[in-house]
């Protein structure tokens, strides 16, 4: 299997991370040569395992529904990178 | 009293409970240390003023019944800190401010010690060399221009040079016990769901754990009596008995049985861990254990599954980094822009380059090929230790495949970076604890681990072999100070 620059693109769209034509080519090279070494699981049949999806063998608390914390909007918004008193600000999204 | 920074964690406990130092003067010292040790570039934030501050406070007022009273105690700068900026080695979060703090860094300062400051890491804990870090690369205190390990490579450096008395590092794939082995310090990697992971920067949650790095094991088994934790805050902390390690630490193993893999005698594994592994195996006969020859059939099979698992988990935890609610915001036409310039400007490539591996394993078409195939395999590791475990009491194993490499020397190569964590990498995926001792020096003088790796949750168990293997290798760290001028 082989990754090429038209997959990168595809993988670069999904991940929200702009990519040009050198770093693809690089990031392409990279990646080949980590999914030639992780083809090796392909070695192993796993038909009849049951995968894996937590080590820790318990199952999930429940607790009451109660409200906790209050009152964060200030220190939510704190760190956000362009300020307005109420609202996270984006690029306008519609004309 | 002079070379206050040459002390241990619990000689310094002692000497504030018996009044014999102050928190003030403690804190100056390792203080003073670090101001002279800019060159290791340990840290990312310094907060030494706070620091002394604080000290002072505790001085007008000491509680001498906590565990770790007036102690100065730098962390990695994966875990959160109230109002004092926690980047994780990265660019996108240079500007981050927390407004609450880690339950790990909670417990150790309701035990009475004092943050010295945030201590350097490869971005996003992602690196075994500290060299992917936005900060810079960390020098090793044991010889220049040689990385410290990662991604703890701050917190290894800093423990080993003396410039905090103990810290705490996190562990995905190695991320403790690598650097640990690499400067001649003790490194813990607790149970899965030991530590809390509230307020640490999360890179892949199904692996990560916090743990105490030290510079000797009764330090490392006090410190995880301090960060161990039951947290609701964590949906994955679980609910168990937790010792009181440190005082529970006994150097009687007679009669433990201790597991030999013969997977881990991995090709072209160089002599001098061959022979540092056989010397380990006669230390635990000495101290009255039984060796006994185990298989960990899948071992060959941990690191890939281990870099599909972990990039996948954190190409789906980074996607919060979008420039919206904190952060770094780079400049966009419209908002799609400005998400893709903001992570591509945001992160380095270490880090995109995992984003990128793990949003193609779960991608439409690849998931069943590459992330389920990893889940399945992870279950074969784990039966492997589960079966182990039927017969042996802990497992003997090298920590790394070599001692230290030189800044540079495996940038360009992401595979045989990798390979570091050939022998971390397989407890993480099964979830026990690992601890990392160092055990002797290579040919250029290097230090060199070992690692027991234990049940899980049977952390005690671990500390105690730990540290009677420590008292009969008696290992020196040869540190120079090349770097104070």
């Amino acid at each position: 299997m082989s990754i090429d620059l038209k997959t990168i693109k595809h993988i670069s769209k999904l991940s929200r991370i702009s990519v040009n034509e050198k770093k693809a080519e690089k990031l392409a090279g990279d990646l080949n040569s980590i999914f030639e070494f992780i083809e090796k699981l392909n070695e192993l049949k796993t038909d009849n395992v049951q995968p894996l999806t937590s080590v820790a063998e318990t199952t999930l608390k429940l607790r009451s529904d109660e409200v906790k914390s209050k009152n964060l909007r200030e220190q939510i918004i704190k760190n956000s990178p362009q300020e307005n008193e109420d609202y996270f600000v984006v690029p306008k999204v519609i004309e | 009293m002079s070379d206050i920074t040459k002390q241990s964690l619990s000689e310094l406990i002692k000497n504030i409970k018996d009044k014999k130092l102050s928190s003030t003067e403690v804190t100056k010292a390792f203080v003073e240390r670090s101001e002279k040790s800019k060159e290791l570039n340990a840290y990312i934030t310094e907060d030494f003023s706070a620091a002394i501050d604080k000290a002072k406070r505790f001085d007008e007022k000491p509680n001498l019944d906590l565990k770790l009273p007036g102690i100065p105690m730098a962390v990695k700068d994966l875990f959160c800190t109230k109002n004092i900026k926690t980047t994780a080695g990265s660019k996108i979060l240079n500007n981050f401010i927390p407004t609450y703090e880690s339950t790990v860094t909670q417990n150790i300062w309701n035990e009475g010690a004092i943050l010295l400051g945030k201590l350097n890491c490869d971005e996003f804990a992602m690196g075994s060399s500290n060299e992917t870090s936005f900060f810079g690369n960390v020098q090793n205190p044991i010889d220049k221009d040689l990385v410290p390990g990662g991604s703890s490579g701050g917190s290894s450096s800093a423990v080993a040079a003396q410039l905090t008395p103990i810290t705490i590092g996190t562990d995905t794939g190695g991320s403790i016990r690598q650097p640990a082995s690499f400067t001649g310090t003790v490194g813990l990697k607790p149970t899965y769901g030991s530590c809390s992971r509230y307020g640490i920067v999360a890179f892949a949650s199904s692996l990560d754990q916090a743990g105490p790095m030290a510079q000797n094991v009764k330090d490392c088994a006090l410190l995880q009596e301090v960060i161990s934790s039951y947290d609701e805050k964590d949906s994955t902390s679980i609910d168990f008995k937790r010792n009181n390690y440190s005082k529970e630490l006994t150097n009687n193993i007679k009669g433990k049985k201790i597991g030999i893999p013969k997977e881990y005698r991995v090709d072209g594994m160089p002599k001098e861990i061959e022979d540092l592994w056989k010397k380990g195996i006669d230390y635990v006969k000495d101290c009255g254990a039984e060796i006994i020859d185990i298989s960990l059939p899948h071992t060959n099979y941990a690191l890939p599954t281990y870099y599909i698992v972990a990039p996948a988990e954190a190409s789906s935890n980074l996607a919060r980094y979008d420039g919206v609610k904190y952060g770094f915001r780079a400049d966009g036409e419209n908002l799609i822009d400005m998400y893709e310039k903001t992570r591509s400007e945001g992160f380095g490539a270490e880090v995109q380059r995992r984003i990128m591996i793990g949003t193609y394993v779960l991608s439409s078409g690849y998931y069943d090929a590459y992330y389920l195939k990893a889940q399945k395999v992870r279950k074969l590791i784990k039966n492997d230790f589960d079966e182990a475990y039927k017969k042996v009491d802990a497992i003997l194993t090298p920590s790394t495949p070599s001692s230290a490499f030189k800044i540079g020397e495996k940038t360009n190569d992401p595979v045989s970076m990798y390979l570091n964590d050939i022998f971390t990498v397989p407890v993480n995926l099964a979830g026990l604890p690992g601890i990392s001792i160092p055990a002797g020096h290579d040919a250029k003088g290097y230090p060199l681990g070992l690692q027991i790796i234990g049940k899980a949750f049977d952390e005690q168990n671990l500390l105690n072999i730990a540290y009677a293997m420590e008292e009969k290798i008696n290992f020196k760290n040869k540190i120079t100070d090349w770097w104070i001028k």
